[in-house]
């Protein structure tokens, strides 16, 4: 890996001969494409800078911070429980899914445990909010390749989840729900059956989505064999989550690490893909949809019973020392480093974000495609602009 | 025939009346019913309910938005040029549905090179859109613009193609004649039914409602359009009553391809005159210029409802795939149905 002053430097080379082999050899004249910070595909303000060759791409660069917020300079302002309301924001779709590293970091750094049944708690939300990230993106995908049902059919079925979330945590987007120690509260009464019911509208749902869009012709022509990204660039570039597992690399935060959460007593697989295409990267978050819902239904039938809340002081001060959590999120690998000087405030917080390091690798894998193919890659990229400008 | 003599003056105004009307209802029935209705059903949602009994009145609600709004020009544009591209679309509609028979004498027009003639004026929306991409000076617009061009040429050649087997089978390129031998025509001897050309050129009436799909630049043909790649294509910088120019334009010419589809294959606004025991047009009683364009236009929604449905379902090709798809599929596919055709006329 170079860095970011090569990084630079290699690109402005790079433009510069495709410039003289545009005028060259082909006697045309490129053309330079900003797609975004407003545009249809990026689902935010992320801004693509393509050199275009007719619609082929010379070269790409991803230009990021144009909704940056600065979440890591706002924590140090703020005390320990007030971060999650911060930190929330990051992954929006995904929200509740953001607070859980940051408490177990915390949690690390205290030297307390959440009790069984908040640990069974949180995993569930974790995954119900992984359900409502990945299967909008399944709708979206249609969108973003011009099928514009699917994505009606996600936003009606996301709906039931957001239900959920919210008669447990009281939001729908930003629950706010994780404490230092444990939950704000317990599940309300009915959540249980409910839930098992959602879960299999979500089963019915992804069945839809393989009928719609994967079995479809146009769909497979249009992602596979495009944007092909092996198993070491995807390594090297820093990908995680579906995006590392459809390149063929078994690697998944949930299953490899110990944390005080659920995962490791239930039984579930984790999927991969050997191509490492468009179609490879969507069809591992469709299983992994699939997945989530066998996890939550195991997790709901040996849901243990006692306290939500651990023994914690009434006053958080966390103390002295430096720890690192990061959980497989619906995007991919998302930690905090939190270092304490022993205050009601983290003394610094260093977000590492999914979608960040998955779209670094846009400039590798844009080179050569097709205008087209550029928003199909992107789309199967899949990122949320709040997780790309923490 | 009619006995009734119509001065010139009041044929004239008749006809552009009859114009307007067989232009403006195809649109507005298709947008209410298939854009607004239909999609919104297929989505899980019911649309507009508001405005009028089942929203009913939106139409005029989205006319009056549009009507209102400011028009837009950007200041690197080509301004005169940029204001008359969405007429020369528009044109091409009218232009288009004035050889489409709906009756034995309710008829804007009707001479010997009415198909030819339909053909050739199709092209005239790719010349519309082609300007209206390169005057907007955006570079969406412009990719827009010359996959729109690129695209319509493709698929012309196909559309040709496949209506020349139904000329071949009739015998004439006469579009009231195409409906006559449909309607008088007998399949083995037996004319109950007449002789709809979609039973002899199946192969025909489905290149052509593929072609007729990408010729409306409708899913999955909408690349010049493709609204998460370029954001709106050649229509980006259009907006207020000149975007809407554009919008009743897609939506009319889908009904009239539908239309020119129907007096193709489904034997037009005919039923089988077996029925009523005539044997020639001339036969045909003077009712018929009324039960005629119903006939129409129940034929034209049926076939606008398939492109609609399929555009509501398909996501969309490349236009590299699509080109590979007309020249590699679809041309010689087209040719093997002429081929056929001719060989079998010559045999019966």
């Amino acid at each position: 890996m170079t860095d970011l002053a090569d990084r630079q430097k290699l690109s402005y080379i790079a433009a510069q001969a495709a410039d003289a082999r545009l005028n060259v050899e082909l006697e045309t004249e490129g053309m330079t494409l900003n797609i975004g910070p407003q545009h249809p595909a990026t689902h935010g303000t992320l801004r693509i800078i393509v050199r275009l060759d007719g619609e082929q791409v010379v070269w790409a660069e991803p230009s990021a911070g144009y909704m940056h917020r600065g979440y890591e300079k706002l924590t140090e302002v703020r005390t320990f429980p007030q971060v999650t309301t911060l930190i929330n924001r990051i992954d929006w779709l995904g929200s509740f899914a953001n607070e859980v590293p940051f408490i177990l970091a915390a949690e690390k750094l205290m030297d307390i445990e959440a009790p069984p049944r908040a640990q069974w708690i949180r995993t569930i939300l974790f995954e119900l909010s992984r359900i409502a990230n990945v299967g909008l993106f399944l709708g979206d995908l249609g969108v973003q390749l011009g099928a514009i049902t699917p994505v009606f059919f996600a936003f009606r079925d996301r709906e039931y989840v957001l239900n959920l979330i919210e008669a447990a945590t009281g939001g729908r987007f930003h629950p706010n729900f994780d404490r230092i120690g444990g939950l704000k509260d317990d599940l309300p009464a009915g959540w249980i059956t409910e839930t098992k019911q959602v879960m299999k509208k979500l089963r019915m749902f992804c069945d839809e989505m393989d009928d719609l869009l994967f079995g479809n012709e146009i769909f497979q022509s249009r992602l596979r064999g495009i944007g092909v990204i092996p198993a070491d660039v995807a390594k090297q570039y820093g990908l995680s989550g579906a995006n590392l597992r459809a390149s063929g690399v078994d690697w998944d935060l949930r299953r490899d690490q110990t944390l005080p959460m659920a995962w490791d007593k239930v039984d579930w697989k984790v999927w991969t893909h050997p191509d490492g295409d468009c179609f490879a990267r969507c069809w591992v978050r469709l299983q992994e949809t699939r997945e989530a819902t066998k996890i939550v239904d195991q997790l709901l039938d040996t849901l243990p019973s006692g306290p939500v809340m651990a023994k914690v002081p009434r006053i958080i001060k966390v103390p002295e020392g430096e720890a690192w959590v990061s959980t497989e999120n619906p995007l991919g690998e998302m930690g905090y480093y939190v270092v304490s000087k022993g205050d009601l405030g983290p003394f610094r917080v260093k977000i590492r974000s999914a979608s960040f390091n998955n779209i670094s690798i846009v400039p590798w894998v844009l080179r050569g495609v097709y205008v087209p193919d550029v928003i199909s890659i992107l789309a199967s990229l899949y990122f949320i602009l709040g997780d790309i400008d923490r | 025939m009619i006995g009734v003599d119509v001065p010139y003056w009041a044929q004239s105004l008749l006809r552009v009346l009859g114009g307007t009307v067989a232009v403006l209802l195809p649109a507005g029935t298709i947008v209410y019913l298939f854009l607004f209705k239909m999609m919104s059903f297929m989505q899980s949602r019911l649309g507009p309910m508001e405005a009028g009994p089942y929203g009913s009145m939106q139409l005029f609600a989205e006319v009056g938005k549009w009507l209102q709004k400011e028009d837009i020009q950007p200041q690197k544009a080509d301004k005169q040029i940029f204001k008359l591209a969405p007429l020369i679309v528009l044109v091409s509609t009218f232009l288009l549905v004035a050889v489409v028979p709906f009756g034995p004498d309710a008829y804007f027009t009707n001479f010997d090179a009415g198909v030819f003639y339909m053909l050739a004026v199709s092209s005239i929306s790719t010349l519309g859109i082609l300007i209206a991409g390169w005057s907007s000076a955006n570079k969406y617009s412009l990719l827009g613009g010359l996959r729109a061009a690129g695209q319509l040429i493709a698929y012309e050649l196909p559309m040709v193609l496949a209506v020349l087997g139904v000329v071949i089978q009739a015998e004439t390129m006469n579009m009231q004649g195409i409906v006559e031998r449909q309607n008088a025509g007998e399949i083995f001897g037996w004319n109950g039914l007449g002789n709809p050309y979609i039973l002899t050129q199946f192969i025909g009436f489905v290149i052509f409602m593929i072609a007729v799909q990408a010729e409306l630049t409708q899913t999955p043909f909408d690349m010049p359009i493709a609204e998460s790649e370029l954001v709106s294509g050649y229509m980006t910088e259009y907006s207020g009553f000149r975007f809407l120019i554009f919008f009743i334009a897609e939506f009319a010419t889908a009904g009239v391809f539908a239309l020119i589809a129907s007096v193709l294959f489904l034997g037009g606004w005919g039923v089988p005159f077996s029925w009523f025991g005539w044997h020639t047009i001339d036969d045909v009683d003077d009712w018929m210029n009324i039960g005629g364009p119903l006939i129409m236009l129940t034929k034209m929604l049926v076939l606008t409802f398939l492109i609609m449905w399929i555009r509501f379902s398909y996501p969309r090709f490349r236009e590299d795939q699509l080109q590979r798809f007309a020249w590699k599929v679809l041309i010689p596919l087209a040719l093997l149905n002429i081929m056929v055709t001719a060989i079998l006329k010559v045999m019966f």
